[in-house]
């Protein structure tokens, strides 16, 4: 569907459509004194999938989720929920968040910050549902201020999804988790796409943009520098990696047709092979004593790590 | 084109409203019910100086009372600014320095419930100060009067409450979360000593007599005196005046810092 579309579609009919936009901003810049947090940022959040916003710490996908949610104003742009302004009461009782927290009163128990925020909406999941959506049955009689990290972080999820509501905004959600922690959590995020919800989630685990999402808005600095699939992401950076180990010299290896870039990495080279085949072809036929042969995918953080250096390198240069 | 379902008219119904601001209360009240630094303090204090000053000397008479029944009132209205200025100020100078506040905010909580929740907190540890005042009063101080006395006496003192939370809300929002308390302290010992709510009133050197006029506690702690049946010089109204004034003040600085956090944050 194409933006155009979208854009011309009444606001009260947007959400109950699949693809739709339900969140955006347009044209966003947004200054804290002398710092561009996000520099003329346009992001649409489409109606039943998972956007990940993906970028290094101090990137501006906190300040995104900020602007989206209505916490802080664009200095130009408009940020729009549901087509209209985030800030409205009716808006976000359809909107839950997890934001991250230096503080969450510490003497309320998990059951009771579970109810309280339940009451703020409509028509709240069951108590035991939102328990065993965050997976914190068994943590429910704990004061908040007495759980582990982890723990905090499942909690916050939850009071995010306890409203059920339409779209999810989730900042950081696995930070500080350990893996099995975070598997969990994901299935859990998994769960509430089937469900049809719209989720918006920002991370710099690249893993995690990989394994959820179905589209990957990389932020750095402030600008948005790609935008697609996965997999489309990945196909940004040649599609894949050969090491080996060689008797030929890195520029002459940089010569072969095929060949997007050569690193030494100890006694093997590492190639970013567009055309991975015409490239093997041509080392077997060169160096027939190569050794140490490893093919693999570009995976989503090689495509991650050139595009940002890409990037930099980039702002260097206009600089 | 997908088909285009239509918006379902969602809002909560009254009564969900109510359940929403009574929960918002209670949990207000729990959480600091909780944290014995604020609870502990809060109560034992006030009862502790009663215990000491109005029930081992209590025997003598301030003008045409006891000194037991005098003193509820004061340590009353001492009670009542601890538990009013401490919980609001502390509670909010700490969610708005350290991120809970923003997650309320974009929750669809209504704004007015977060505050609600904060009179109301403060106006509940007031009526549990005053309460355990007037018994321990009645029970071990030799104090009688008549009941209606006594609702006046809770019931001024609580509502009392409200001039100094709207002053703990205007404190919080200029504090941050660790400066707050020390700063609450800063305004809070002075000014109940100038009050007359430690030594009374009577037995204050002329100098802090003539400041007491300016500071609201006097004023409660006289609204609380003459519902004991203590006779003053003012009518009552002359009183709850400068503390409905000093509301106004209060809540106009409050609503500033209120407008300066949004800004902040949405500017």
């Amino acid at each position: 569907m194409s933006v155009a579309q979208t854009v011309s579609i009444p606001i009260e009919e947007q959400p109950g459509a699949k693809g739709m936009v339900v969140a955006s901003l347009s044209g966003v810049t947004k200054r804290y004194d002398d710092v561009c947090a996000l520099n003329n940022v346009n992001l649409n959040v489409r109606s039943g999938e998972l956007l990940a916003l993906l970028g290094p710490n101090g990137a501006g996908k906190t300040t995104a989720i900020k602007l989206l949610l209505g916490l802080a104003k664009p200095t130009s742009g408009t940020s729009r929920i549901f087509g209209g302004d985030p800030r409205d009461p009716v808006t976000r009782l359809r909107i839950g968040a997890m934001l991250q927290v230096a503080k969450v009163p510490e003497t309320l128990r998990v059951r009771e910050h579970i109810d309280l925020f339940s009451s703020y909406y409509p028509n709240p999941l069951p108590r035991k549902e939102t328990l065993a959506q965050g997976d914190i049955a068994d943590i429910q009689e704990r004061k908040f201020g007495d759980l582990s990290g982890g723990q905090k972080q499942r909690v916050l999820f939850a009071l995010a999804l306890c409203g059920d509501p339409d779209v999810i905004f989730l900042d950081e959600p696995t930070v500080g988790l350990d893996v099995e922690a975070r598997r969990i959590l994901w299935q859990e995020i998994r769960k509430l796409v089937a469900r049809g919800k719209t989720i918006l989630l920002t991370t710099h685990y690249l893993q995690e943009a990989d394994e959820l999402a179905d589209r990957v808005v990389v932020i750095n600095k402030g600008n948005v520098i790609a935008e697609g699939t996965p997999a489309e992401i990945k196909s940004r950076t040649a599609g894949r990696k050969i090491r080996c180990m060689t008797r030929l010299a890195n520029e002459a290896v940089r010569a072969l047709p095929g060949v997007v870039d050569v690193r030494q990495d100890r006694e093997a080279i590492e190639i970013q092979a567009s055309d991975a085949e015409a490239v093997l072809r041509e080392l077997f036929t060169l160096d027939a004593h190569l050794s140490g042969l490893e093919v693999t995918r570009a995976g989503l953080e090689d495509a991650f790590i050139a595009l940002t250096q890409e990037d930099n390198n980039l702002a260097g240069a206009r600089r | 084109m997908a088909t285009v379902s239509t918006t379902p008219g969602i809002r909560r119904s009254p009564n969900q409203t109510l359940v929403l601001y009574l929960k918002e209360m209670k949990y207000e009240f729990l959480k600091n019910l909780r944290i014995p630094r604020y609870s502990a303090s809060v109560i034992v204090l006030p009862l502790m100086f009663y215990v000491l000053f109005g029930l081992f000397m209590g025997r003598q008479t301030i003008g045409n009372t006891s000194t037991a029944a005098y003193l509820i009132a004061t340590y009353g209205t001492f009670g009542v600014l601890g538990a009013s200025l401490f919980g609001t100020a502390a509670s909010l100078a700490s969610e708005r320095g350290l991120g809970w506040i923003q997650v309320k905010k974009a929750s669809p909580m209504p704004p007015f419930a977060y505050f609600a929740a904060k009179f109301f907190m403060g106006m509940m540890f007031s009526f549990i100060v005053v309460s355990l005042l007037l018994v321990l009063g009645l029970a071990f101080g030799g104090v009688r009067m008549p009941f209606q006395n006594m609702v006046q006496l809770v019931g001024s003192l609580v509502a009392g409450s409200i001039p100094f939370c709207a002053m703990g809300l205007a404190v919080g929002y200029f504090m941050g979360p660790n400066s707050a308390p020390a700063v609450i302290n800063l305004i809070y010992l002075p000014m109940s000593f100038g009050s007359g709510l430690w030594v009374p009133f009577q037995f204050l050197p002329k100098v802090v007599k003539q400041i007491a006029l300016y500071l609201p506690p006097y004023h409660l702690a006289q609204l609380a005196l003459r519902a004991i049946g203590f006779d003053g010089n003012e009518a009552n109204w002359t009183h709850w005046k400068v503390l409905i004034g000093f509301t106004l003040l209060c809540l106009g600085v409050a609503r500033f810092g209120f407008q300066k956090d949004e800004e902040k944050m949405y500017g």
